[in-house]
């Protein structure tokens, strides 16, 4: 195809158009980080003491639970910040395909793939920068991480990885998605999906059906790395495992967008 | 149908042969073959789900036909539709424009999109503002932006890239008259610069304002094709309207002339005519012979609505009251 050799260029340009929507229209992105914040607010604040005894970090020792507990939850929050984000990707996918412009790219002798690499890299950049304000927030009620800068680039590496794997998948969603609405409701459950993990409580507490699904979902093994990263507890093959589930999940919802996009129109 | 000059290259333009596409159990087209010489203006009319639309999106590359063969601005629509994209533009029934960009910077990501350098954009983006009379809101939002001025953007995004054939679906749909005439006068001057322009459209004047060549398309099929003068010409459309002031002056005067159009509620009688004086004479003076008389008079001359309500089948009950 004679258009590949512009995909990089197309790309970009749909990309700086992403990013001046995200600009314009900031309504999306503050509330789909408000969520994940008001959430560790809530358990650090409302459950923080109570769990703070049941959880078990090597490294933190001698604050208060509430503290431990602190240090605990917040990379599962970050995670869950991860998630929400994604949802902005299949809003805007979604009001994108409902709208003129987009049989405007379809007749254009551009790189097909553009128009959705532009939307998940728009994503992305968005969802890191949301995660500056949650690190934020943790690090102002008590989060203290004891992080390398190798590890904290490794944590924006895993983090980053996870994004676009949410976000391929998101955009998918947005695609199939007949409106905006429903577009901005079906990827909620990834969002629940932490809660279900170790992120909040560790899975040895659980029941054990529970437990057996909280171990073995992508969330946990993640989750176990972002933690181990930044506050030094065993990650153990859970990184590479982590690693795999975000490639997995990214070619997946790639493949799964691309068929969806090019479904009743001609390549 | 008229013969028309040989088109020195005839590739370049659009050629269509039986194109045919249904959606499941309903067929949209049914056969259209149509062929448009380079640098010219062509209208497809017809009514709301005749199949113009889907004409548009198989010719502009945008979904396939299920059966049939095209060739658009010199290259074959199945093998190489990579080709055609590079060549046309397409503004379509509804804006297609980034409501979230300013005017500038949608013509910019065309010309981005259209991979030209930086400067070259730049330099047609300021260009084309100018000539649709967009630099003063160049760096508004097109969300503030009227329904006119948004096609006006849409049409000079789709110009960045200085494409040879031009498909405009609808282009006035939903307009003011105003804002129509502006949009007519931009799409006569394109032709200026040579390019091919296929036109839709359910507006006769619009067809008969631009059109060089016009095809009526009803349920799927091409009905009739020719140019304006062409169609008036097959359907004998005009009459004589006579208006009486009682009905017995109606009455009479049917009479007199025989198998005519009548509205009794009214009191007009329709007497078919070719609209010249010899025709108009002779009615008046059997009238004036009789002693009947005529309140007002008007002569209806054929226009394209008659043709189109005669070919599209919707005209059946108003023709009747003409013969």
């Amino acid at each position: 195809m004679s258009t590949s050799s512009f995909a990089l260029r197309d790309s970009k340009a749909m990309l700086r158009r992403n990013l001046k929507h995200a600009q314009r229209n900031p309504q999306m992105t503050v509330s789909v980080v408000a969520m994940p914040i008001v959430m560790l607010l809530m358990f650090v604040y409302v459950f923080g003491s109570a769990l703070g005894n049941g959880v078990d970090l090597p490294g933190a020792s001698g604050g208060s639970a509430r503290d431990d507990y602190t240090n605990y939850v917040t990379p599962g929050f970050v995670l869950m910040a991860v998630a929400t984000s994604s949802i902005a990707t299949a809003v805007s996918v979604c009001s994108d395909m409902t709208k003129g412009i987009i049989n405007r790219f379809r007749t254009m002798a551009i790189s097909r793939a553009s128009v959705l690499t532009g939307h998940v890299g728009g994503n992305v950049i968005q969802t890191l920068i949301s995660l500056v304000l949650v690190i934020g927030v943790a690090l102002a009620v008590g989060f203290r991480p004891d992080a390398t800068p190798v590890e904290w680039l490794a944590a924006i590496g895993v983090i980053s990885l996870l994004a676009i794997a949410f976000s391929w998948i998101s955009a998918a969603i947005g695609l199939g998605s007949q409106t905006v609405e429903a577009a901005s409701n079906a990827p909620m459950p990834l969002t629940f999906l932490p809660f279900l993990s170790s992120a909040v409580v560790p899975t040895d507490s659980m029941p054990a059906g529970l437990r057996w699904f909280a171990e073995y979902q992508p969330f946990t093994p993640i989750n176990e790395t972002l933690r181990g990263l930044l506050m030094g507890t065993e990650i153990g093959n859970d990184g590479v495992i982590a690693v795999a589930w975000c490639l997995g999940l990214s070619l997946l919802g790639y493949l799964w967008s691309r068929s969806i996009f090019n479904r009743d129109t001609r390549s | 149908m008229k013969a028309t000059a040989e088109p020195i290259t005839p590739d370049r333009g659009i050629t269509a042969h039986g194109l045919r596409k249904s959606y499941g159990e309903k067929s949209v087209l049914e056969g259209v073959s149509l062929h448009i010489p380079e640098g010219t203006i062509f209208a497809l009319l017809g009514p709301n789900g005749a199949g113009k639309t889907t004409t548009v999106q198989i010719l502009s590359t945008l979904i396939s036909a299920d059966g049939g063969q095209a060739r658009v601005a010199g290259h074959d629509l199945d093998q190489e539709p990579d080709e055609i994209r590079a060549a046309i533009g397409v503004t379509g029934q509804f804006a297609a424009v980034d409501e979230l960009l300013t005017a500038e910077e949608n013509i910019l990501l065309m010309a981005e999109l259209s991979h030209l350098d930086r400067s070259v954009g730049k330099e047609r983006a300021a260009r084309l503002l100018r000539r649709f009379d967009l630099t003063d809101d160049a760096d508004k939002l097109v969300s503030t932006f009227s329904g006119g001025m948004r096609r006006k953007l849409d049409l000079a995004m789709t110009l960045v890239a200085e494409p040879s054939v031009i498909f405009l679906d609808e282009p006035t749909t939903g307009l003011d008259p105003r804002s129509r005439r502006t949009m007519w006068e931009l799409i006569r001057n394109l032709v200026a610069d040579g390019v091919t322009i296929f036109l839709t459209t359910q507006y006769l004047e619009e067809a008969d304002q631009l059109a060089d060549r016009i095809a009526v398309l009803d349920h799927g099929k091409l009905v009739a094709e020719g140019t304006a003068e062409d169609l008036k010409n097959r359907i004998p459309g005009g009459h004589i309207s006579l208006r009486f002031s009682d009905e017995s002056g109606l009455e009479s005067a049917a009479g007199l002339l025989g198998s005519v159009g009548r509205n009794t509620e009214e009191l007009t009688l329709q007497v078919p005519s070719d609209g010249g004086i010899p025709t108009l004479r002779a009615v008046l003076d059997v009238l004036d012979d009789a002693g009947v008389q005529v309140e007002t008079l008007t002569v209806h001359s054929p226009d394209l609505d008659d043709v189109f309500l005669a070919l599209t089948g919707q005209a059946d009950a108003q023709k009747e009251n003409v013969r």
